[in-house]
């Protein structure tokens, strides 16, 4: 279960549904991908700007107070990291192997605009040239990250048609590869896409899973009963869940927003270049997400997900958006934190969760959330 | 794309000389077509256009018009309708064949369609295609999505004498042409050409305007 059985598939799910224009650019980054993995230069190079750029390793905190009577809960502290999200591990390496391939411009997606900020990051930091396709219906949600964007020398261009949201961000940069792919790096933001995407971007937030399994069991002396992460495309929960897939008695639990949630509504079918568990009518037309935390509003969900639920190795459920809003209330007000909504769905979980000593993702901080918190 | 007036569309189409008509299937993520396309994908789903419906669109403009019918859409459809059940519908329907936009030739080679080459393809997926194909290729002409173009791409004499020294099957090209002019320039060089983009913007005018177009793109290739 830990690699694809046969190249891009995980069960049934995965594979290449793109136009024929993007294979030879998939085969390209596959080829590519293969090599820097295995060079010991690119992985000591994206060890170092881990730790002394992005803020690596992050805390394993215990939120002791957090925690109800019985339970103890310990918080991966992905918030800490630069730019305030897991994100910035995907987009350090990606931008790595974008200047090793050559590519000197990058195309992004972004909702909530944290994948869209730490892709304007790398870019400033490795000299490329960036351009983020956004949503104007989230361009006006997270207005402060279109800013931050921009500051950092992104290209921000907004998508005026269908939801206005991820969905459509996402078609549109996948199009924009099209069109340039001679030039171009598509630096996805999560598990999703054509293969090898999925796997590449688990094989970056797989640090979270190492760091984690090696922190609880030197803090507490044991694995967590279940540990839990929230999950929209799902690259925080795969990377989470990478550190504990092969210890069989530690429960994975990936929480999804209730009016986005892919994998507990959703049915087979193919989105963005891959075949998973997609929110879609009886049709396969894509039906809209809604949730409080954009990070969440996508229907879809990387395939590696939609596998592990079929084979029973990881569980999902949802949490609402009142309820992500009184976690994150609650984690303000007892530990110090002010969570992003989208862990805050995690986090929710979690607090009624039929396990004693469970590991959550604190996949990102809330300060871009505070207008929606406060208007809720 | 599919729609109460494809039959009449389909019919002007033929009568200005139209060879083979291509037939949209609506899809809400459709990541190869730009602008145009994909506004008349939103308007047909706004309208209803789903799998039955277009299935019975075709069955329609069968009865209206004689030339090969092909059905242009989206793996997710077939995913969620059968892969199998999908084929067999359309065929019953009237199609002549199929064109998957996002369903590269590796993937599902028992569904027979029209297979796609672009100008990365490399010489050995062009062979492969060309070997799997249904009739004949369809050559993108441009590295990039559908939508009327000004000009010629300068991708396309490359690609399509690189498809010659590989296949015999005939070479249609598509995406991006727009008038008489560029539609006689690939005519040139391969031995059909496929409008989409302009062709729905033609149709915008009603039966007459697209007849028009058809003729006026018909009279610059002969």
């Amino acid at each position: 279960m830990n690699a694809p059985a046969s190249p891009g598939l995980y069960g049934d799910y995965g594979g290449r549904y793109v136009p024929e224009t993007l294979i030879p650019a998939l085969d390209e980054l596959s080829r590519g991908w293969d090599e820097a993995s295995a060079d010991a230069t690119f992985r000591a190079e994206l060890d170092e700007l881990l730790e002394r750029f992005a803020g690596r390793p992050t805390p394993l905190y215990e939120a002791a107070r957090f925690a109800p009577a019985g339970k103890r809960i310990l918080l991966k502290r992905e918030d800490l990291l630069h730019t305030g999200a897991h994100k910035i591990n995907n987009a350090v390496g990606q931008a790595l192997l974008a200047v090793r391939l050559g590519k000197r411009r990058i195309v992004a997606e972004t909702g909530a605009g944290q994948h869209g900020v730490a892709a304007a990051t790398v870019c400033a930091r490795f000299g490329l040239e960036c351009v983020v396709h956004m949503g104007s219906e989230d361009m006006r949600r997270q207005h402060p990250n279109v800013e931050r964007m921009g500051l950092l020398g992104a290209e921000v261009r907004p998508v005026e048609f269908g939801t206005r949201t991820l969905k459509e961000a996402t078609s549109e940069a996948i199009r924009d590869w099209i069109t340039n792919v001679d030039t171009t790096y598509y630096l996805i933001g999560s598990c999703v896409g054509p293969h090898p995407y999925p796997a590449i971007v688990r094989e970056l937030q797989a640090v979270i899973g190492r760091e984690a399994r090696a922190q609880v069991l030197e803090q507490i002396g044991q694995l967590p009963d279940a540990v839990v992460a929230c999950v929209g495309g799902g690259s925080n929960a795969i990377g989470l869940f990478a550190g504990f897939i092969a210890d069989k008695d530690v429960r994975l639990v990936g929480v999804e927003a209730e009016g986005a949630a892919s994998l507990s509504a959703g049915r087979s079918s193919v989105l963005h270049g891959s075949r998973s568990s997609v929110l879609a009518d009886e049709d396969g037309q894509v039906l809209d997400a809604h949730s409080i935390s954009a990070g969440l509003d996508y229907p879809g969900v990387g395939p590696e997900h939609a596998h592990l639920r079929d084979s029973g190795r990881a569980e999902y459920m949802t949490a609402s958006d009142a309820e992500a809003v009184a976690a994150f209330h609650q984690l303000a007000s007892l530990e110090g934190i002010l969570p992003a909504l989208e862990p805050a769905h995690a986090l929710a979980r979690a607090l009624d969760l039929d396990a004693e000593t469970i590991l959550v993702g604190l996949s990102g901080r809330g300060d871009k959330d505070l207008a929606e918190v406060l208007s809720h | 794309m599919a729609g109460p007036e494809t039959p009449e569309l389909a019919a002007a189409a033929v009568a200005g000389g139209a060879d083979i008509v291509e037939l949209g299937f609506p899809f809400s993520d459709p990541l190869a077509d730009g602008p145009t396309i994909r506004l008349a994908a939103e308007r047909a789903l706004a309208q209803g256009m789903r799998t039955a419906a277009c299935l019975d669109c075709l069955r329609r403009t069968r009865e209206r018009v004689d030339v090969p019918l092909v059905p242009m859409t989206y793996a997710a459809l077939l995913e969620t309708y059968g892969w199998e059940r999908f084929a067999g519908d359309a065929e019953l329907a009237g199609a002549t064949s199929l064109i998957v936009a996002d369903l590269p030739v590796d993937l599902r080679p028992e569904l027979r369609r029209v297979q796609l080459v672009a100008p990365t393809s490399s010489d050995e997926r062009i062979r492969l295609a060309a070997e799997q194909t249904d009739g004949w290729l369809y050559l993108v002409t441009l590295t990039g999505t559908t939508g009327a173009r000004s000009e010629l791409s300068p991708e396309l004499a490359p690609l399509v004498e690189r498809t010659r020294r590989l296949t015999k099957a005939p070479l249609h090209a598509g995406f991006g042409i727009s008038t008489p002019a560029y539609a006689a320039a690939a005519a040139e060089l391969a031995d059909g050409i496929v409008v989409g983009s302009a062709a729905l913007a033609a149709a915008e005018e009603g039966a007459s305007g697209l007849e028009r177009f058809v003729a006026s793109l018909r009279a610059a290739i002969n």
